[in-house]
């Protein structure tokens, strides 16, 4: 047991920290066609963190999050600008910014020599989730125990608290961000301004990004912001059960990916490893796939049902 | 800088010259179907396109290795990954048709989940233990220097087969781009028109995966169309300024990292495209930013000019310090800020031309709103004479005019 808390804990914490900060703002970026900003955002933040880290030398350091942020906050500016003033299609910008920010970041990483001895770009696109451990656990007693939850890894830590950072912007904010959500128009006749939301939403999501791409590489960011909420979007019709679904299937993916990435292999009689952050996002990904099949209203499977029972009447 | 240079001129040894040929050809192939992509608003696509291939790289190299004893044959390994990358469209294709999802979140479903796929399959072949798997990095950020003069004459193929079907089909795709709705009606499979386009992306993305990396690859198949947009607005001009900055740019970004050491090629690609992207937002005439702000220049000083001569013809004082520097220099004003004759007179003709318009405005004010030019240009400039001659008319009542009066009286 104490190899479960010591190891793989505080991992499942991990990806599902992460999981749950990015699933339950990919709602608003879903509904918003905007799902593609969570894939821009997490390789705009390459450069941002490897201009932090020729700062400190030092890995997982604050200098690295603030670069990071930086980094996604001027490409969502630099987007901004393309589009207005080049009058470029908002996704031709944001294919042009990102690709050229994640070019400077390859670019410094390999020309500083940086590479392949603390940050490599493999490792910013997988993650680290595995490393995550928590020594001083000992029994189940210790997750009430205030001093040793202290001692969980910092990035744990620093996860939890941009997950409540999250769920009280959305609860604070969410008649506004639902109505400009689903009409922009009417929220800006009724005084509430799209364009700061919209900023301030964009925002949250760089929090996220970074505070979970640091922890889990930038793949299981980018399924995290548009799979869970996909998931739920295909199953209800109501924003509030659509935020409880995301949040359930973030959580869930987070869980199940991990103990089929630590015990699947295992029990299938192999010795392999297996990256645990693919295979939350591959489980996410899964979710999704059962969703739009299966789900009772809006599921391929069950519509199309319902027309052969109309049909034969 | 040498170096640099010999690169440039295909002088720094054979390897090098062939890094630049192949990435050249890459470049214009790439830019010239990415032009169709864009025009069709479906630029990101291609990201999942290019994520959907590691799946197959990884599992057609397990393949190969179990069952040939080596996976590292690069034809192997790119037809899984334009297998897999098939798949990755069909996919995004079925989520868009079939369920209440958007494009966007089935791009974005597609790539995350094809390449988490992709991760897991490379880490069982790294604990597999394999010899030669090191080469599978490499398609994550590609890697030009171990480039076989199989694999330029691959590219040259494939870019001149891509090249030669956009040439032949490139009414019926520019069809599908501006009016899809039209190109059905006309009979065109629109569905497949879209399939082939797709599939001709899905080549370059696949030939260009040994070279710039699936992450960067894309970017070749955005930034040029997206840069040459600003220089034209007609499709096969658009295809060739794009074809040609694709090259350039992929030449020039591959000879530059031939020239140091730690140089990745993909990344410097990009970052020379991504220059051309710039100076094109800058400094082309029709849409650039220079462009734009010299036009705004341009209207301002028609607008000041004339209100200003407006205030002198109702011998009002001009104090916008804007529109004085303006009338100064036109020569309508003096040092002293009094009018000069030249500019009473311009006064008077402005006032008059003023009084036509605001007449226009309230005998037809739908048809005023609609003009773009309304009190901005002379109004004989941008009316027809006639109708001029009638607002002329109105304008001054004292002149009779026998036939309407005489009819009024009738009436």
């Amino acid at each position: 047991m104490d190899i479960f808390l010591q190891f793989d804990l505080p991992s499942i914490l991990l990806g599902s920290l992460a999981a749950l900060a990015c699933g339950l703002l990919g709602n608003f970026l879903v509904l918003r066609k905007q799902a593609l900003m969570g894939d821009a955002i997490s390789h705009v933040v390459l450069p941002g963190i490897v201009i932090g880290f020729l700062f400190t030398h030092e890995t997982s350091s604050l200098a690295m999050m603030l670069g990071a942020g930086g980094a996604a906050i001027f490409a969502v500016l630099l987007i901004e600008v393309i589009r207005r003033i080049g009058n470029v299609e908002p996704g031709a910008a944001m294919g042009v910014v990102f690709t050229t920010m994640f070019a400077a970041g390859v670019v410094i990483l390999e020309q500083t020599g940086t590479a392949g001895v603390h940050l490599d770009v493999e490792h910013a696109l997988y993650g680290n989730l595995e490393s995550a451990i928590w020594l001083d656990a000992y029994s189940f007693s210790d997750l009430w125990n205030w001093q040793v939850l202290m001692t969980l890894p910092d990035s744990v830590r620093q996860l939890f608290v941009v997950n409540m950072l999250i769920i009280v912007f959305i609860i604070m904010f969410f008649k506004e961000l639902k109505i400009t959500s689903f009409d922009p128009l009417l929220s800006a006749s009724l005084g509430f301004s799209p364009k700061w939301l919209g900023l301030s939403l964009i925002i949250m999501v760089a929090i996220a990004a970074v505070a979970a791409f640091t922890a889990v590489g930038s793949i299981l960011v980018i399924a995290m912001f548009i799979c869970p909420a996909a998931t739920a979007r295909m199953l209800t019709d109501n924003l509030k059960t659509q935020l409880f679904i995301s949040g359930i299937a973030s959580l869930s993916a987070g869980l199940f990916g991990y103990l089929l990435a630590a015990f699947g292999p295992g029990l299938l009689g192999h010795e392999f490893s297996v990256s645990a952050a693919g295979m939350i996002a591959v489980v996410a990904g899964l979710q999704q796939v059962l969703a739009m099949l299966f789900a009772p209203q809006y599921g391929v499977v069950m519509r199309r049902r319902r027309q052969r029972a109309h049909a034969s009447v | 800088m040498e170096q640099f240079f010999a690169a440039l001129t295909l002088s720094a040894g054979y390897n090098t010259a062939l890094v630049c040929a192949g990435a050249a050809l890459l470049g214009a192939a790439s830019g010239a179907i990415g032009v169709f992509v864009l025009l069709r608003k479906r630029t990101l696509i291609s990201d999942a396109v290019s994520h959907a291939t590691l799946p197959g790289v990884a599992l057609a190299f397990i393949i190969a290795q179990v069952y040939f004893g080596s996976g590292r044959s690069l034809p192997v390994l790119l037809s899984g990954a334009a297998l897999s990358a098939g798949l990755g469209v069909l996919a995004v294709d079925w989520i868009k048709a079939h369920t209440r999802l958007t494009e966007d979140a089935a791009i974005g479903t597609v790539l995350s989940t094809f390449f988490a796929v992709g991760m897991v399959l490379l880490t069982i072949i790294q604990s597999m233990s394999i010899a030669g798997q090191a080469g599978l990095e490499g398609f994550l950020l590609g890697a030009t220097s171990g480039m076989l003069r199989s694999e330029a004459l691959t590219i040259a193929v494939a870019a001149a087969l891509i090249g030669l079907a956009l040439v032949l089909r490139m009414k019926e795709f520019s069809l599908l781009c501006f009016d899809d709705g039209f190109a059905a009606a006309c009979g065109y499979n629109v569905r497949w028109l879209d399939r082939t386009l797709l599939l001709l992306l899905l080549g370059i993305v696949v030939i260009g995966l040994k070279t710039v990396g699936l992450v960067l690859i894309i970017a070749l198949a955005i930034i040029p169309p997206v840069a040459a947009r600003f220089w034209t607005d007609r499709v096969p001009v658009l295809v060739a300024i794009a074809a040609g900055i694709g090259a350039s740019g992929s030449y020039i970004g591959a000879a530059l990292s031939a020239s140091a050491p730690n140089m990745p090629t993909g990344g410097l690609i990009v970052l020379v495209l991504f220059s051309f992207f710039v100076v094109s937002l800058l400094i082309s005439p029709v849409r650039g930013i220079l462009a734009a702000a010299l036009k705004h220049y341009r209207f301002q000083r028609i607008v000041h000019l004339r209100q200003g001569l407006l205030a002198i013809a109702h011998d009002e004082p001009v104090l916008e310090p804007l529109t004085r520097s303006i009338l100064r220099r036109s020569g309508f004003m003096g040092g002293d800020g009094q009018p000069t004759r030249k500019g009473q007179s311009q006064a008077r003709l402005i006032e008059r031309d003023q009084k036509l318009w605001n007449l226009y405005r309230e005998m037809y004010p739908e048809e005023s709103h609609a003009l773009a030019d309304w009190s901005l240009k002379p109004i004989g400039k941008v009316l027809p004479a006639d109708t001029v001659c009638l607002l002329e008319q109105e304008l001054s009542p004292h002149v009779v005019r026998g036939g309407e009066t005489g009819n009024g009286g009738a009436g």
